[in-house]
């Protein structure tokens, strides 16, 4: 069996190359979307003639697009993205110090989200049309409309300014002290979650709906096995990897809202990192940014397959 | 024969029944929907009062969204305003209905532009097939890969900062998603039969395309449409609120927490209005685009 899924990490890997290379190649066009002679942007507002022909030869602005864009690729698979046009630190060095908050928040809003949507979802399928029912479903509708970092303001009125169970802003590194580090990412991991919440909520509801509705169930049920363990033995089994996939997809949506809720609770993680950059033009930093969190969400995906395979087989067999 | 079996062909014969259960263009029939739809109803009665609240804002607003009142900083709700007023004793009430301007021109760019890169790509890597539309697919499966703030604060940051810029930004992250469906509806209808019969009569491809293709597969486009309507408002509160949207002094919703949340200790009312009107107008749309596709397709049960 182990030999299936390894097998399908490689044919996978070699299907991802091309979003890869898609992916890499739009972060790279981003220079081109600059109005004006990009070395000139790049190079901020009060650089020198010298520096400008400096970044336009980093760059290789006289060179053809593809070639340029090669050129960029080995650097950047050299570990090369660049200096900040502010710190002049390295863009590498920038996201990795902050890339652990950012990921410690999406990490604990998912967990956060599995535990309140799952259950939440298979109480309304277990009791479809009651009034419970009806409630967890406008519950999930509220919260696919409400803003993140609305949510957060809020809960930062209540729980930090009102009752100070909860720091306001700020964040700790988990790897000194994790226990604060994720007191101070309580608030906003929930503020992510909601959406995660909602999402899991319905659809473990409608897959456990169809699962449950289904022929064999039916014989199972004509059988004469509890409810219970019909649910837990057959029902849930069946909807565990729709759960795994779409956990796997909200990772992209919580990368997207963290960039927010991190300027709401002051995060110093990538979110806050690129919105800052992008708003002094600091460039690089932006480019190295969305590069670093496209692959970590590929990646993210392509975990998700694998975890699928190891769970079914069929799976491992079919892609 | 087994039960299976069964279904499939109950199903089958019963579809050109489904089909002759859509609504006709007409009317009356649209009334008796919306009226028995009282999610629908509500939804577009709001919107549709915020449409007017937008574009009749210089008349209907009791002030001026830029006058500021110093006499009247972060006043609570009162008889003269009725919504309290900003840090600056800008009246709250007439910001947001300018902002609602900002908010739907926002969204409807966004969605505009998704739609004109997204629709046309989709039917045309899906109708010409073979290795364009291998090239297509792998072009949105890597655009996808994009967390779609991540990709909007990006190209924002590229173009330069401003609304504008940041509704191209999030239609560009949209048109993937439209042009992936728009390329499985394409890939259904171009095998059809009917289609193949046009085909046989020798019709042009252009007009496939037009009368038969676009048509058919354009159902599912208009329910993620009015969904990505919802995501669109979201990104735009978002954007502005991290300043890289709407630039003051023009009023956004996003931008009026964003002033709200620096002065939450002083007055905390002031973060209400702006954040309900995002929630209720997403839910709006959200509600609106469920009930579309259960119109769309009677087979799936309202939820």
């Amino acid at each position: 069996m182990m030999d299936g899924v390894l097998g399908m990490v490689a044919r996978r890997l070699m299907q991802l190359l091309p979003v890869m290379i898609v992916a890499t190649f739009v972060v790279f066009s981003l220079v081109y979307l600059m109005p004006g002679d990009p070395a000139v942007m790049i190079a901020g507002d009060y650089a020198t003639a010298e520096r400008i022909a400096e970044i336009r030869h980093i760059y290789g602005f006289d060179r053809p697009m593809l070639v340029q864009y090669f050129a960029w690729l080995g650097s950047v698979l050299k570990g090369d993205l660049g200096h900040s046009l502010f710190s002049n630190e390295e863009v590498l060095r920038l996201i990795f110090t902050r890339l652990p908050h950012t990921i410690l928040l999406v990490v604990y809003a998912l967990v956060l989200g599995a535990l309140i949507g799952i259950p939440l979802g298979i109480l309304a399928a277990t009791r479809q049309g009651t009034t419970l029912d009806k409630i967890i479903t406008s519950v999930a509708s509220l919260g696919v409309a409400v803003p993140n970092f609305w949510l957060g303001i809020i809960l930062v009125t209540l729980f930090s300014l009102g009752y100070r169970w909860f720091p306001a802003t700020g964040a700790v590194s988990f790897f000194e002290k994790p226990l604060e580090a994720l007191y101070y990412a309580t608030l906003p991991a929930v503020a992510l979650s909601t959406g995660v919440v909602a999402v899991l909520a319905r659809q473990v509801r409608s897959a456990l709906l169809e699962v449950l509705g289904s022929q064999y169930i039916r014989t199972l049920r004509a059988k004469g096995l509890s409810s219970r363990s019909i649910l837990w033995k057959h029902g849930l089994r069946n909807v565990s990897a729709t759960m795994l996939t779409i956990a796997g997809l909200q990772v992209n949506r919580l990368f997207s809202s963290a960039v927010i809720i991190e300027a709401v609770f002051a995060v110093p993680g990538v979110g806050n990192l690129i919105s800052y950059s992008a708003l002094n033009k600091d460039f690089p930093v932006v480019q190295g940014v969305a590069l670093v969190l496209v692959l970590v969400v590929i990646f993210t995906n392509l975990l998700v397959d694998v975890l699928n395979a190891t769970f079914d087989p069929r799976v491992a067999a079919s892609t | 024969m087994t039960d299976a079996n069964m279904t499939a062909i109950t199903e089958s014969r019963a579809e050109p029944a489904t089909r002759s259960t859509l609504p006709p263009p007409n009317r009356f029939r649209f009334w008796a929907w919306l009226w028995s739809d009282k999610r629908a109803l509500i939804s577009l009665l709001y919107l549709s009062l915020l449409v007017l609240a937008a574009i009749f804002a210089p008349l209907v607003a009791p002030y001026p969204p830029n006058e500021q009142n110093l006499m009247d900083l972060l006043m609570p709700p009162s008889a003269e305003h009725w919504l309290g007023t900003d840090d600056l004793g800008r009246d709250t009430l007439s910001r947001l209905m300018y902002g609602s301007y900002n908010a739907l021109y926002a969204a409807s760019l966004a969605v505009g532009i998704g739609v004109a890169i997204g629709v046309p790509l989709g039917v045309f890597i899906g109708f010409v097939g073979g290795w364009i539309d291998e090239l297509g697919s792998r072009i949105i499966d890597g655009v996808l890969a994009f967390p779609p703030i991540v990709l909007a604060v990006a190209v924002t940051g590229a173009l330069g900062i401003g609304l504008t810029n940041a509704m191209i930004a999030v239609g560009f992250a949209f048109a993937p998603v439209l042009a992936r469906t728009m390329r499985a509806q394409t890939l259904v209808v171009k095998n059809a039969l009917y289609v193949e019969a046009a085909t046989g009569f020798g019709a042009s491809r252009l007009h496939l395309i037009l009368r038969h293709i676009l048509p058919n597969a354009i159902q599912p486009v208009i329910v993620e449409i009015t969904l990505m309507l919802a995501v669109a408002l979201l990104a735009e509160a978002g954007l502005s609120f991290l300043s890289l949207g709407v630039q003051p002094p023009e009023s956004s919703w996003g931008g009026m927490l964003a002033r709200a949340y620096h002065y939450v200790e002083v007055a905390p009312a002031q973060m209400y209005a702006p954040g309900f009107a995002i929630l209720f107008t997403a839910l709006a749309f959200n509600t609106l685009g469920e009930s579309i596709r259960v119109l769309l397709d009677p087979t799936i049960k309202r939820r």
